[in-house]
């Protein structure tokens, strides 16, 4: 009799859990995370340290003192805003700056709404949005990478601010863009924050997401090819005004924005067609924050902006139900 | 009602800017500093005082139907005067707060007690209506400017305690203003809830 266990249905359950798949985002950050230590040296490490510690310890806290409910950073979602709130920033930001940022991302952004899986906008951007509008001096001050054992940092704009400083003073695209290297871009060579400088690594992480099926590659697509046809579409248009696509491809957070941070769960749509849709509004939205925006940079906002749209979106492209027609 | 309570009815139980929601025009938009948001209160108390003893006292008479523009032109007139009075003695405050002084004419706050309280009651109990729900209105905005303040500029009332640096810039623009109004309101509830 005791053999013979009696319970209700599913009766087989997928290895898959909240947990497996966080793990899986983690593991898919290291090479950009060991990339920008590489770059950028120990201050980096001292970056991604006090960024990952200060989101878990807070929600810890808020989880235990304020809502008294049963902690949740077992589930790793605290580390990944963490690490990416940290690549999201200079590595020469002050740690209280960091710190400030992870109470906006942890405590305002996602407890606030009640925790993993109900915020609307993705926390690591919140914080990110809220320290470049409120400290504009540690956020803008890039620095140049210097290498592991590097002694002085040299600060310099990034490439998308450099462009827009000189658009301002008269000068045509084609000269600012002379100055960088394609190849530079993509394997980072570059002021810019860490999570910036490393295309390469990050799209590596992006792959292995893919490989995993963590994530599906069309909102990340969809992303890439609107910015690239966009500013194809501009760039032809007027080439002394407006930058080219692969300038644009690889230049600023677009690329860790597109495969790390639309591709959320939480604040993407749940439907392939809403996701493309999702991409297409980002994409879209970056291009014409960084062609006529005040801001050089503008793939936060956008994702941003997108994020708050997602409800419509899901609401718009349902998932057909088995069976339905 | 006695009188006492309708004044701290007014603070608390039916506080305009955490309870009731009303005047988030004001509330949002003249919050950068203690100061302000004191100032703005005690100009919606101002106004909301004169206003629901007018209206207290001439409600019998006004016909149902033009019953709104009747009591828009009362306050209209009062917030003149008030817009001429601030011109004349705080000339500084009178520019910083600029627009939000004539907009007191179509705030909700005043025009909403006048509708819900005045026309129904005494001219000395309108009077302490107002005065109450015109002491929550200035209370909440000189709290919510401070802790806008303090976190946006790192002072209190005009006084820096942070030396050269800067504060968080986002307290003082917009998604500030809604952030800590939001927790405030938070706060707010969670006490009044345990009372």
């Amino acid at each position: 009799m005791s053999k013979l266990l009696v319970s209700p249905s599913p009766h087989i359950h997928s290895k898959v859990s909240t947990r497996s798949l966080m793990l899986d985002v983690v593991i898919a950050l290291i090479p950009a995370v060991i990339c920008s230590v590489v770059f950028y040296g120990w201050q980096e490490l001292l970056v991604l340290g006090v960024s990952v510690a200060s989101c878990v310890l807070l929600e810890w806290a808020i989880t235990k003192y304020m809502l008294k409910q049963p902690s949740t950073i077992g589930d790793w979602s605290a580390v990944i805003t963490g690490i990416l709130l940290a690549l999201n920033v200079p590595y020469t930001t002050p740690w209280w700056v960091i710190f400030i940022g992870a109470v906006v991302a942890v405590g305002v952004a996602k407890m606030t709404f009640g925790g993993l899986g109900q915020n609307i906008w993705n926390p690591a951007l919140v914080g990110r949005v809220f320290l470049l509008v409120s400290f504009p001096t540690y956020m803008t001050t890039w620095s140049q990478p210097q290498g592991l054992f590097g002694v002085d940092a040299v600060s310099g704009p990034t490439p998308l601010g450099a462009i827009q400083e000189g658009l301002l003073q008269g000068a045509s695209v084609q000269d600012l863009t002379a100055a960088y290297n394609y190849k530079d871009l993509l394997f980072a060579n570059l002021g810019g924050s860490a999570g910036e400088v490393c295309a390469l690594a990050l799209l590596a992480g992006f792959v292995y997401l893919c490989c995993r099926k963590v994530i599906k590659p069309w909102i990340t697509l969809s992303i890439l090819c609107t910015v690239a046809l966009t500013s194809l579409i501009f760039w032809s248009v007027d080439p002394a005004r407006f930058t080219d696509p692969a300038f644009n491809l690889l230049t600023g957070g677009l690329i860790l924005g597109a495969c790390f941070m639309a591709t959320d769960y939480v604040t993407s749509p749940m439907s392939t067609w809403g996701g493309v849709v999702f991409g297409v509004g980002i994409g879209f939205l970056t291009m014409m924050i960084r062609y006529f925006g005040s801001y050089p940079e503008g793939v936060s906002f956008a994702i941003l902006i997108m994020n708050s749209v997602v409800p419509l979106l899901n609401m718009w492209f349902k998932q057909k139900k088995f069976g339905r027609k | 009602m006695s009188k006492f309570k309708l004044i701290t009815d007014g603070l608390v139980k039916n506080n305009p800017t955490f309870v009731l929601l009303l005047g988030m025009c004001p509330t949002l938009a003249t919050t950068t500093s203690a100061i302000n948001g004191l100032s703005m209160g005690l100009a919606t108390l101002f106004v909301l005082v004169l206003s629901n003893m007018a209206i207290s006292a001439i409600a019998p008479a006004v016909p149902d139907k033009v019953h709104i523009p009747v009591y828009i032109v009362v306050i209209a007139t009062f917030v003149t005067l008030l817009q001429f009075l601030m011109q004349a003695y705080t000339p500084a405050m009178y520019e910083t707060l600029g627009l939000f002084i004539p907009l007191i004419v179509v705030n909700c706050i005043v025009l909403g007690r006048a509708e819900a309280f005045a026309n129904k009651h005494g001219v000395l109990e309108s009077a302490c209506d107002g005065l109450g729900v015109g002491l929550g209105f200035t209370c909440s905005l000189t709290v919510l400017g401070l802790v806008r303040e303090i976190l946006g500029s790192g002072s209190a009332f005009g006084y820096n305690f942070i030396g050269g640096h800067d504060g968080m810039l986002a307290f003082v623009m917009a998604p500030g203003a809604f952030l800590c109004l939001g927790y405030l309101m938070v706060l707010f509830n969670k006490y009044l809830k345990k009372n």
